[in-house]
């Protein structure tokens, strides 16, 4: 790029920089006062008090249960996909068998289909499956939606792994399944990071899916819940805000302690 | 919902992946055993991937194909029932899905003129050398952070019209009750599906830009051209592949603005937001028609396919060359 600096971009960066920030500023602020000083006060005054009361209300109204719900729905779906994705991506990548390319292509189809377009027959599977308003039935279908993405991951840093790699474990006798566990598995280390931070975001801020497949409070998810108490406490800015950053934090924490894999991952999710 | 743009992204690296495969079944079917065979996985390592996935996104893709032809309430106890053409004839006459296709078409494309120039200015501002531009992109990144159900919330708050930013500037907003008109919700959804997603499109056009080699603006330096030439004659056509990858993402990323509409305006006033996606939820799991609800998913997923089509021919985009060429 030119050494000159450019003002015109750099004016606008900088008033778009403000235009995120000022929202952000805005939630922190509401969500660290009381309900009756907001009320007083306005949402753009300087901050005045420092009170922890939103989050404790937050709480008391259930919040904890629905991030632990999150939380769990996070586990389970980035344990399914660590079991099925690896073994997957490996055959792809290695397996000379015209089922698998037949597989992978069946896979690129299911790129296509945005999770929208298939809640009503899901919530048909899962309540055949007697799954309906629990946090597996929900889990199950997570998963499933991210398996091709997170395969294509995959693959591309398992095909960074040099052939003769490969072909050294084969004359020295290893089967696939050692070579996949004490070769393969260690140098995709980077791969499989980006694999679980993808899949832990799509888990943790999915809606749809658990909007539509649970009911009862003692499944509702974080992102459920807060639409939940935007209808029923609409009037109460400081504390619906205060939930608002309670899902944020988890993920805030990951960005502090991984920060490539949470680009490489958010790069994945694309649009979210 | 960005499953679709990603496998555009990826098409390139996904084609090759699959002729390595094919050449690979040709050599094992003429070379049986040996060392071309040794260590190599087997179909089994593939298999309780495919048939997971099958299970649940395949099988209801070609089930929400049969639901549409029946009448179904979403109670267990009575299955849906087949009823024929009954759904689509009623599709076929329903007003409402007139009017929502043309507010999902409008939204798609004030996304798309909207998040494209945006991200594209601050990606190659970004790309810029100086230091502290590393900061300000490490702050873009917050809205990444928060899912659409959080950044929803979180602007609905603001923008409430009793207790938000309009009460206190009145005579900015007027009686402030933005989501209340239909021109006004549009356009808050808009701004607030901006705010969300473009930070991401920021990083994309920030990575591109830095592929650029610096030669060729010294080079138009040296011509003569100024900042604006060289952004409109150089930046933008070597960030061509970019801008389609992103506007492809874009307009499948729309199918997300369901959480936002969802969450504040639930389609209103009067069906004024209700985008296909919404449109159908409300048909499904409000008024509990899941059949009818199944046709309005058909043509949603006719609609997506031959929209991405369309763009990818008139872009050119399956002629690209290499996997990383859009990232």
């Amino acid at each position: 790029m030119g050494t000159r600096p450019n003002w015109f971009a750099g004016t606008f960066a900088v008033g778009w920089l403000f235009v995120i920030l000022l929202p952000v500023y805005l939630m922190l602020r509401a969500s660290f006062e009381s309900q009756s000083a907001y009320t007083r006060n306005g949402p753009l005054a300087p901050p005045t008090e420092f009170v922890l009361d939103n989050f404790i209300a937050s709480f008391e109204m259930g919040f904890g249960r629905y991030l632990l719900n999150a939380g769990i729905i996070t586990v389970g779906t980035v344990a399914i996909v660590l079991v099925l994705v690896p073994p997957l991506a490996f055959a792809i990548v290695r397996s000379r068998n015209r089922g698998v390319s037949a597989a992978f292509r069946l896979l690129l189809v299911g790129l296509a289909i945005p999770a929208q377009v298939v809640v009503i027959p899901l919530y048909y599977l899962i309540d055949s499956l007697g799954l309906y308003d629990s946090l597996l039935g929900v889990i199950l279908p997570t998963a499933a939606f991210v398996i091709p993405l997170t395969t294509l991951i995959l693959c591309g840093s398992m095909r960074e792994i040099s052939g003769e790699l490969y072909e050294a474990m084969a004359i020295d006798g290893a089967t696939p399944l050692r070579s996949f566990f004490s070769m393969v598995l260690p140098l995709a280390k980077g791969g499989i990071a980006t694999v679980v931070v993808y899949t832990a975001l799509n888990a943790w801020n999915g809606f749809l899916l658990p909007l539509i497949l649970t009911r009862s409070p003692e499944v509702t998810v974080a992102t459920v819940g807060l639409s939940q108490f935007r209808q029923q406490f609409s009037v109460n800015i400081p504390g619906l805000l205060s939930a608002v950053v309670l899902t944020i934090i988890p993920i805030f924490i990951v960005y502090l302690f991984a920060r490539r894999a949470l680009i490489a991952g958010l790069m994945g999710v694309g649009g979210k | 919902m960005t499953r679709l743009a990603i496998s555009e992204r990826t098409s390139g690296f996904a084609m090759r992946e699959a002729q390595n495969t094919d050449r690979g079944g040709l050599h094992a079917a003429g070379r049986p055993g040996g060392l071309q065979h040794a260590g190599r996985p087997g179909i089994l390592w593939a298999l309780p991937a495919i048939l997971y996935f099958a299970l649940f996104a395949l099988l209801p893709l070609g089930f929400a194909f049969y639901l549409s032809f029946t009448y179904y309430n979403g109670i267990r106890i009575s299955p849906p029932t087949f009823i024929g053409l009954d759904n689509w004839t009623r599709l076929s006459s329903d007003a409402a899905v007139g009017k929502s296709v043309t507010i999902t078409l409008l939204l798609v494309v004030l996304a798309v003129v909207t998040q494209v120039p945006l991200g594209v200015i601050t990606g190659v501002w970004a790309a810029g050398p100086q230091r502290f531009r590393a900061i300000v992109v490490a702050l873009y990144f917050i809205p990444l952070l928060m899912s659409t159900a959080a950044v929803s919330v979180l602007w609905g708050s603001l923008l409430d019209p009793n207790f938000g930013i309009p009460d206190a500037l009145p005579w900015l907003f007027g009686d402030g009750n933005l989501l209340g008109r239909q021109w006004s919700a549009v356009a808050v959804i808009v701004f607030i599906y901006l705010w969300g997603a473009t930070p991401l499109y920021t990083l994309i056009f920030q990575g591109a830009a830095r592929q650029i080699p610096v030669t060729i603006y010294q080079a138009a330096q040296i011509d003569g051209a100024g900042i604006i030439r060289q952004f409109f004659s150089i930046t933008i056509p070597q960030l061509r592949n970019t801008i389609i990858t992103v506007t492809i993402l874009i307009v499948v990323g729309t199918f997300t603005a369901f959480d936002i509409i969802l969450i504040l305006t639930r389609g209103g006033p009067s069906n004024g937001t209700a985008i296909l996606p919404y449109f159908m939820y409300e048909q499904a799991f409000v008024a509990f028609d899941l059949g009818y609800g199944s046709a309005i998913a058909v043509v949603l997923v006719v609609l997506a396919a031959a929209v991405s089509l369309v763009m990818v021919r008139v872009t050119g985009y399956d002629k690209m060359t290499g996997s990383q060429e859009g990232i």
